[in-house]
């Protein structure tokens, strides 16, 4: 029977160290939706979504109030909308409606974010591809909760860089458009390279081609947990290190398998997912950067710190894996910027570099996330290090994703307050030297040789 | 059998068990195993209940123990046993 012990343990965990499960997001596909007609389409689209997802958040409530561990955030993925939106929309603005409509059910359901309004272009843009993306701008500065996210490169297909250099532009106009906000609105857009197909996470979720018709993918966190941890064995062995990480990243992750069949089975919806993820907050002593310093490195960004993240994906994977029937999403430790104090701190001492960054985007799970940049530099310096990013991934078979925030009318030395769980933070500095003759030549960068594997 | 945990958590006082308890008792609810302990001044209560024949659903219940817990000057927290059985046992 369960001791005194082991229940002060877990509710030590949740009151003193932020253990919460992060997401619960109901994947909806939405190709039974598929109509040439725009306003029949934007209708069968919100009757879907709101009969599917009406009970997603009491739900979500009873679970969390019953067993006494918070729930933070209930969301819903959809289909990628370039794919729904395909027969009927003929121009940009007839996919800002489908956005409308998204914005208007998810606010009806209670939700506080809707991703999916995406497109999948990894070798080649079709035309609604294309117009989805120029959509872009205008749906994140008409809408509240929608997220978008486009893949443009894959191990298997190569990086195609007509969309990294359409999508430099883009980022762009969408900090334009929402110029008045701190260009918050590039704040709902992610750039991907090998996107999964149930990552229950915002603001890259999208309902893949290959899910079910409905799917319940939890996202779990923990980074106080882990730090607490760590703590106590300061001084010990590798070894000693990286067994106290995955025990653990067990416990954590058998929380949100937990919750994760207790929503499928009272939703009625299938179980996909638990994504194993560190996922920090701005709130104190819910920071990857403290881990990295509990770790041993002086702040995140100082020699290594790559190894330090290197070793705490794996062992957050490892401890995580034999937690759950079902592993999968984005799987590991997140490195955004404005999300994490402990980040925020590092690039305020001057420790963490946006190059730095780059190169802990090789070892953790997704990619330069949430750093805002000046707001004057160049689409082609965008497109430029999407393609760096999007290249590690491809040549290392893993997801890697871009959410840069040029900040219209601010440069180094300012601050940003994008609020809530996107935080704030400083601007951060860009390299300053061109790379126009690269991203303006044409057409894509060819697969690597080993996604031969036929 | 259905398995809550209940934990009470403050500063040590008199009566804090007899209140908890009569709760139980009114709302049927079956005590399977009480651990106790002081923690530098602070009460620090653990009950196994079987809430099977409970007249009150288990979100009336936490919502009932708050606010006991607030006359009382502690906190009370009513979970479900799997939640601490899924993380501390394979």
């Amino acid at each position: 029977m369960i001791n005194i012990t082991e229940v002060a343990e877990t509710n030590e965990m949740i009151e003193k160290e932020n253990l919460d499960v992060r997401t619960i997001t109901m994947g909806i596909s939405l190709f039974d939706c598929i109509s040439d007609d725009l306003n029949t389409l934007n209708k069968n689209i919100y009757e879907k979504i709101y009969e599917s997802a009406k009970n997603l958040v009491s739900t979500g409530e009873e679970i969390s109030k019953e067993f006494g561990i918070p729930i933070v955030n209930k969301r819903i993925s959809v289909t990628p909308i370039a794919l729904i939106g395909a027969s009927a929309c003929k121009t940009p603005s007839d996919f800002v409606t489908i956005a409308k409509t998204l914005d208007k059910v998810a606010k009806d359901v209670g939700i506080n974010f809707l991703g999916g309004y995406s497109a999948l272009v990894s070798k080649g843009m079709t035309k609604a591809d294309k117009l989805l993306i120029e959509s872009i701008p205008e749906a994140l500065a008409t809408t509240d909760v929608v997220c978008s996210s486009v893949n443009v490169g894959s191990t298997k297909t190569g990086i195609n860089m007509d969309a990294v250099r359409l999508l430099g532009d883009i980022i762009k106009q969408t900090a334009v458009a929402t110029k008045d906000n701190d260009s918050a609105g590039c704040t709902k857009l992610v750039i991907f390279c090998n996107a999964p197909d149930d990552n229950p996470f915002m603001a890259g979720a999208f309902h893949g081609v290959t899910e079910a018709d409905r799917i319940i993918n939890v996202g779990v966190s923990g980074p106080g947990v882990v730090k607490t941890a760590l703590e106590k064995v300061r001084g010990e062995s590798f070894e000693v290190l990286c067994e106290t990480i995955k025990k653990t990243a067990f416990k954590v992750t058998r929380v949100g398998q937990l919750v994760a069949k207790e929503a499928s089975a009272r939703l009625d919806v299938p179980f996909g997912i638990v994504d194993l993820s560190l996922a920090p907050t701005p709130a104190i002593g819910d920071s990857v950067a403290d881990i990295l310093h509990e770790i041993g490195v002086e702040h995140a960004g100082a020699p290594g710190t790559t190894a330090a993240l290197a070793l705490l994906n794996d062992q957050v994977k490892k401890g995580g894996a034999m937690a759950s029937s079902y592993v999968g999403g984005l799987s590991g430790a997140f490195i955004p910027v404005s999300e994490d104090q402990g980040m925020i701190n590092a690039v305020n001492a001057g420790a963490l570099t946006l190059e730095k960054l780059e190169a802990m985007t090789c070892v953790c799970s997704v990619g330069l996330d949430m750093i805002a940049i000046p707001g004057d530099t160049s689409e082609t310096t965008l497109a430029g290090i999407i393609a760096d990013e999007m290249a590690i991934g491809m040549i290392n078979q893993k997801t890697t994703a871009v959410r840069l925030i040029p900040v219209i009318g601010k440069t180094v030395g300012d601050t940003v307050d994008f609020g809530g769980l996107l935080g704030f933070g400083p601007i951060m500095p860009v390299n300053q030297f061109g790379c126009e003759n690269f991203v303006n030549r044409t057409g894509r960068i060819p697969a690597p040789i080993h996604s031969f594997k036929n | 059998m259905n398995k809550v945990i209940i934990t009470v958590v403050g500063k040590d006082t008199v009566g804090i068990i007899a209140k908890v308890c009569t709760y139980l008792a009114e709302n049927n609810m079956n005590i399977l195993d009480i651990s106790q302990t002081i923690v530098s001044g602070f009460f620090n209560m653990m009950m196994i209940v079987d809430m099977s024949g409970s007249k009150v659903s288990l979100a009336e219940a936490s919502d009932n123990f708050d606010k006991l817990g607030e006359e009382i000057g502690v906190v009370i927290k009513c979970q479900r046993e799997e939640i601490f059985d899924s993380m501390h046992r394979i």
